[in-house]
């Protein structure tokens, strides 16, 4: 029995891609099948593949769900830096559509040391896009000086515009380092490069390594306990959650690129003795540049729901030695009892429920063994902005015959839906509403649907509850109208 | 271990317990280099002195926090409300998924729109193939009546000429060239979401007036623009059943109350109601245009004059008694048909409403922010309320409003005190309100910020409400409005005086 073909089911996964894709002309519905596929475990193969194509442009028209390079850089890797200044370079729309929008916690006093949630931009005219910014850059940084004068740094976020026109924001960064003694670091993220937010990612990752470590990294005074959680934003809180649990065991977490980061967790970082990467797809890049430079390993962990928990937190002591390892032991231990009382109290609930998810980096394979432990079923799942490696990543994660879609269009999303009548939908703001007013659940699993923290036990109890409400709400035995039900 | 399965801690409460403290001290103390919490403190104060307003005043290009959005998300809320009318944008894709989040994240509704996602080839070559492949794709799936092309900061910086590709793409899909295809170039780097909005309504109105033949003949019915408005859905609505009760025939050129509206019934409507294509038309005959935000609407206006011999008019928002009396009596005027008695017995009711309350308001300090037309309009209700605004902030508000606004304040005893400030964003008004307080804020959710730096309860009437659900389902415009405005005011006011009181229970009193 695969998802797919359960009972109640009229028709298989392959026929509904193939009617999915008679809509579209010819050539894209040709291009678009490539990007959607059912788990199916072929021979001499241990898992089912989720062979798709990946991490190519998206085609006109179609709604895709994607953002761009910025959202990437700005809204991933870099915003959430909280000690430094983030200038969306460029015109207004896109620092004020990304402002303060994907709750990256952090202690600190906004406007004063911290700056996350704020909205700092160059506002674009008409004459800066005929005569260049970057004079504009460098007297704005003067004023950011000025007027925040406790920031440790600026980075300079590129729209569209600056790559078009020339500008020459390296050159601006440089001398404005020389003027204040500070970190400045220019970013060509620029939304047009690359298909999604995914270069964005790769090119914050790669200013890390060339304007922050290569001056600035500190490899000294580490102890032999030293780790960094590389890929975790504090969503909702998610990177405290995990770091309390790396702590109990023992561990000494010297940085969390990048939620609730300052410029000295980033600098200090090259010092671990382990990276531990949660989300591999925004910042594997900057692993691999600090095992080559500064001969830090890496591995990959998963801190949603407690079976990925405990596995994780073993495979992480035995890195270490016997003293962590015992500690790690004790941490599962310590938990189990909650996680027993939070699966008794919702797993009756939630079991058997169908989940249909699409959101981006880590989420689609990582949150499926959280469902996996609420007894909840995973039908189908892709990713924004994936690439291939994601996609093998996936496969020890999906069962037979779930749905696999690659940047699924706003189309071919609504259709499965409504084809599948899921339990739940776990996705973003985009399809939150579209996906309710078909009387189908819905999760924003970008954002945590502004709850969180969901990593480490104490997020799983937050996240056991979420699925909880948005399952078993009241709500969703009211759509019909009586007199229609009775007709 | 602060966690447990009875009772469920999300983020709200669950760093506030003493493990997770415990490790915020440690982790600051020991890797995040911190300034001296003396010297954060030392700066937060002078963040809040007249020596720092000076210094933020004196900046010349750094922009903070500021009130408004670019062009091509008006033009996606204005083309959101016609008929099966799909937005594309050309350029960037990730722009589209800014506004179509935008406009959920307010409405607490979908907002479908499509782009022609250009990457860095279509950034040397130009945008066309992108354009011709959208629009095929876009016409295939989502079965529009009308594709409403707008443009990002990208397709404008190298120069896409849309009106000739709207042509070839039309001609390689095999479009019928009567299939319509209204555009309008919205650069980002030009004005704001309120002009992305006008030059939408205009160039879809013309579109559709420029087919027609012979010269319009006024008849009776008026058209109504309403301007970027985040309580569209229920102002439309408002003044629908307001101008049905008069009798007028109107048109709105552009009605998001249904779109921005569904239901919840088992079935998603990626579009529902808006101005039908032979409404546009028949619009061409109407008598009048009247917009209600005049800074939504120049454009529009002055096309309409170009192309008819229809009357234009163009009001602030009109909120509270006079400018709802000035906006019904102009309609009046125009169709020759008469107030009815039902509208002046709701205009009675605000007044007994605005008599019962006027104490808890008259001489109360307040500051309004947002676009041009709304900050006129609640400031003039402001006004009639005896409220005193201490600061009118505009960030995309000019010269012209800045004149207007003196002209309105000038005209009340109210308004002697207060400053008008054009060009300006909420870091200015941060320094405004720590140096020269008001008691209240009015603006959108962004002056949350400010609430939690000054104090100062943030009172939500405008566009974009994030934090708070369903405002915009209860009008703003109209008589019913002007009372559902009046109660909000009302219940932030006497929420902080119980707030205020409620320690030592003195003035903490059970009737009002």
């Amino acid at each position: 029995m695969t998802p797919l073909d359960a009972p109640g089911g009229t028709v298989s996964g392959e026929e509904m891609i193939a009617e999915v894709l008679s809509a579209y002309p010819d050539k894209f519905a040709k291009r678009r099948s490539k990007h959607l596929t059912i788990a199916r475990t072929g021979e001499g193969e241990d898992a089912p593949s989720c062979g798709v194509k990946s991490n190519v442009k998206s085609i006109p028209g179609v709604m895709t769900i994607r953002g761009c390079a910025y959202a990437g850089s700005k809204g991933v890797v870099w915003g959430p830096v909280k000690d430094m200044v983030h200038i969306s370079h460029g015109p207004v729309g896109c620092g004020h559509y990304s402002w303060s929008q994907r709750r990256n916690y952090y202690t600190g006093t906004t406007g004063v040391d911290r700056f996350v949630t704020m909205q700092i931009t160059s506002d674009f005219q008409e004459r800066d896009i005929v005569f260049g910014g970057d004079k504009k850059l460098g007297i704005m940084i003067d004023e950011i000086e000025g007027l925040f004068p406790l920031n440790k740094g600026v980075t300079i976020q590129s729209e569209c515009p600056i790559g078009l026109i020339g500008d020459d924001i390296e050159g601006v960064a440089k001398k404005k380092m020389k003027d204040t003694g500070k970190t400045i670091v220019p970013v060509r993220c620029e939304g047009f490069r690359g298909v999604s937010q995914s270069l964005g990612h790769h090119i914050a990752n790669d200013t890390i390594r060339d304007w922050v470590l290569k001056d600035n990294a500190n490899t000294e005074g580490g102890t032999e306990y030293d780790v960094n959680v590389i890929g975790d934003y504090n969503i909702g809180g998610d990177a405290w959650a995990s770091r309390r649990l790396l702590e109990e065991m023992g561990l000494r977490v010297v940085a969390v690129w990048s939620g609730d980061c300052t410029l000295s967790e980033m600098e200090h970082a090259p010092k671990a003795k382990l990276n531990l990467i949660h989300c591999y797809r925004s910042m594997n890049y900057i692993c691999r540049h600090m095992e080559e430079t500064y001969g830090v390993p890496w591995m990959e962990f998963n801190f949603f729901g407690p079976t990925q928990i405990a596995k994780s937190l073993r495979a992480i002591a035995a890195q270490f030695d016997e003293t962590i390892q015992k500690k790690a032991e004790e941490v599962i231990a310590k938990y189990q009892p909650m996680v027993d009382a939070l699966l008794a109290k919702y797993k009756p609930r939630l079991e058997g429920k169908k989940v249909m998810l699409y959101v981006g980096g880590l989420r689609p394979r990582h949150v499926a063994t959280a469902y996996d432990d609420l007894g909840m079923e995973i039908i189908a799942t892709g990713y924004e902005f994936a690439h291939g490696d994601d996609y093998k990543r996936t496969s020890p994660y999906v069962k037979e015959g779930t749905l696999i879609y690659d940047d699924v269009t706003g189309y071919e999303l609504d259709h499965f839906i409504q084809k599948l009548r899921p339990d739940l939908v776990g996705s973003g703001i985009k399809e939150k509403y579209a996906t309710q007013k078909m009387g189908v659940p819905f999760r924003q699993m970008h954002s945590w649907d502004y709850s969180g923290p969901y990593h480490g036990y104490d997020g799983f109890a937050v996240f056991a509850r979420d699925m909880d409400m948005a399952i078993n709400s009241p709500v969703w035995k009211l759509p019909q109208a009586p007199w229609k039900a009775a007709s | 271990m602060p966690q447990n399965a009875d009772r469920v801690l999300d983020h709200a409460t669950l760093f506030r317990e003493p493990e997770y403290e415990a490790m915020f001290e440690n982790k600051r103390n020991a890797f995040e280099c911190p300034h001296p919490p003396e010297k954060v403190q030392e700066i937060a104060d002078w963040t809040k002195t007249w020596d720092y307003r000076e210094k933020n005043f004196a900046r010349e290009v750094l922009t903070v926090n500021p009130a408004k959005a670019c062009q091509p998300l008006g033009a996606v809320f204005a083309a959101a409300g016609f008929d099966q009318c799909l937005s594309m944008v050309h350029g960037s894709q990730g722009c589209v998924a800014y506004y179509r989040s935008h406009l959920a994240r307010h409405f607490k509704e979908p907002c479908s729109a499509v782009s022609t996602s250009m990457t860095e080839d279509a950034a040397v070559f130009g945008g066309l193939q992108n354009l011709v492949d959208g629009l095929a794709n876009a016409s295939a799936l989502y079965d529009p009546k009308i594709i409403a092309v707008s443009t990002t900061c990208m397709a404008e910086v190298i120069g896409d000429d849309l009106n000739s590709f709207i042509i070839q793409a039309k001609e390689k899909n095999g479009f019928s060239k009567e299939f319509p295809v209204p555009f309008a170039h919205t650069p980002a780097f030009v004005g704001s979401h309120t002009n992305g909005y006008d030059v939408m309504v205009k160039n879809i109105v013309s579109y559709f007036w420029e087919q027609e033949e012979g010269d319009a003949t006024p008849g009776e019915a008026i058209n109504i623009v309403p301007g970027f408005d985040g309580y569209a859905v229920a102002n439309n609505r408002e003044l629908t059943r307001i101008l049905d009760q008069m009798g007028v025939e109107f048109t709105f050129l552009s009605d998001v109350s249904d779109v921005f509206d569904t239901p919840t019934d088992g079935t998603f409507r990626m579009y529902a109601g808006g101005t039908t294509i032979e409404q546009i038309k028949a619009a061409r005959n109407a008598k009048a245009t009247l917009s209600l935000q005049h800074w939504c609407s120049e454009k529009t206006l002055e096309m309409v004059q170009e192309s008819t011999s229809q009357k234009t008019q163009s009001f602030h928002y009109p909120m509270g008694v006079s400018a709802t009396d000035s906006f019904l009596m102009t309609v009046s005027e125009i169709t020759g048909k008469a107030i009815p008695e039902s509208l002046e017995l709701e205009r009675g009711r605000l007044v007994d409403a605005m008599t019962d309350s006027q104490s808890w308001l008259h001489g109360r300090k307040m500051a309004v922010f947002g676009d041009p037309d709304f900050v006129y309009g609640m400031t003039a209700f402001l006004l009639e309320l005896g409220v005193e605004p201490v600061h009118c902030l505009s960030t995309n508000g000019g010269p012209a409003w800045e004149k207007k606004m003196k002209a309105l304040l000038a005209d009340s005893p109210f308004g002697t005190e207060t400053q008008v400030w054009p060009r300006k964003d909420l870091w200015h008004l941060r320094s405004l309100l720590a140096t020269e307080p008001a008691e209240f804020v009015i603006g959108s959710s962004h002056g949350k910020f400010l609430q939690q730096d000054l104090g100062i309860p943030l009172i939500r009437l405008t566009f974009p409400i994030f934090d708070r659900h369903h405002h915009h389902r209860f009008p703003t415009l109209g008589y019913q409005g002007g009372l559902r405005v009046l109660v909000t005011l009302l219940d932030a006011v006497l929420d902080k005086l119980d707030r205020d009181t409620e320690e030592t229970g003195i003035s903490y009193d059970l009737t009002r």
